[in-house]
């Protein structure tokens, strides 16, 4: 048999090989958001009818949906990667999980807020204590452990492990979020979207949400491949090839 | 179309601290994560420019 070089996905497991990837991709990713951010707010603000129970309060779902889908999200990538980190010892999947965190608790933020301001209207209050509400802001504790966890450590493998360990038992709440509005009784609407049954809702509002949760599902990649390229130059300070980057020879 | 005029629109029909405070604060949220993601490029570079410098100051001193 001969040993002819092949290819391996393993190649961008190198975070030289990944940084200027990361660079290429991300301005495509970037632009893809705001292509697609524009057509889903055209949609949901003139395309999308009045709702006839809610009027047009429930035009905050347009942001809030999508926004706690990706929470969701990036929290599992999140988790993966440290999964991945912590079994292959890979530094660039820990420099993943890592620039994912604070993409993550943004969008956590962001569903828990428009939450509020969409509960005051309709159910009266800004806040109840169940349990969709409380597991999203559990998962906002979790993210934000993450990060401080991370930044509290000075040595950068074990902060990697320690970080890869919170993030993967963190994981079990997500289910629980998911099937909270099934498994307790709660204020909150079921699931906007199921595999099982037609949405409840018109057309273009479903299309208006899937177009948003797009968007932010291109600028979340966008967002985390620029932090990444932040973490790689800041952690692989020490190689030529980041100091040939930044400029100088040595 | 759902608006016959610009007031129509900015009202949402009464809701309009509802649905503009979540679109603002999002917008808010997101052009701040932007800014803070150029803003750290930037500083990281620039800290790395000056370790460099300082590495080889360093060495020069050295030999």
């Amino acid at each position: 048999m001969s040993k002819s070089p092949r290819f391996s996905w393993f190649v961008f497991s190198s975070p030289q090989t990944f940084y200027p990837l990361a660079g290429t991709l991300q301005p495509w990713f970037a632009g893809l958001a705001c292509v697609l951010c524009a057509a889903g707010l055209y949609i949901s603000f003139l395309v999308a009818p009045t709702d006839a129970q809610q009027g047009e309060s429930y035009r905050i779902i347009f942001i809030h949906v999508p926004a706690a889908w990706m929470s969701m999200f990036l929290y599992l990538v999140m988790g993966f990667w440290s999964g991945v980190g912590l079994v292959l010892n890979t530094r660039l999947s820990s420099m993943v999980a890592t620039a994912l965190a604070p993409t993550g608790a943004l969008f956590t933020f962001i569903a828990l807020w428009t939450g509020a301001l969409w509960g005051k209207p309709t159910w009266g209050t800004w806040w109840v204590w169940d349990a969709r509400l409380t597991s999203e802001l559990i998962l906002l504790f979790l993210y934000i452990g993450f990060m401080a966890l991370q930044a509290a450590i000075d040595d950068q493998r074990r902060a990697d492990k320690a970080g890869a360990v919170l993030a993967l038992v963190g994981v079990v709440n997500i289910p629980i979020i998911y099937f909270s509005v099934q498994w307790w009784s709660t204020l909150h609407q079921g699931a906007s979207v199921s595999m099982k049954s037609a949405p409840s809702m018109a057309a273009t509002m479903l299309l208006g949400m899937l177009i948003m949760a797009l968007g932010f599902w291109m600028y979340s990649i966008a967002a985390v491949l620029a932090r990444v390229r932040c973490v790689i130059l800041e952690r692989e300070r020490h190689t030529e090839w980041v100091m040939a980057e930044v400029g100088g020879p040595a | 179309m759902n608006w016959h005029s610009w007031s129509e629109f900015l009202a949402m029909g009464g809701y309009a601290l509802y649905v503009w405070g979540s679109y603002a604060v999002t917008l808010i949220v997101l052009i701040g994560e932007i800014v803070a993601l150029i803003m750290r490029r930037r500083g990281v570079i620039e800290r790395l420019v000056k370790f460099y410098a300082a590495r080889r100051r360093n060495h020069e001193t050295e030999a």
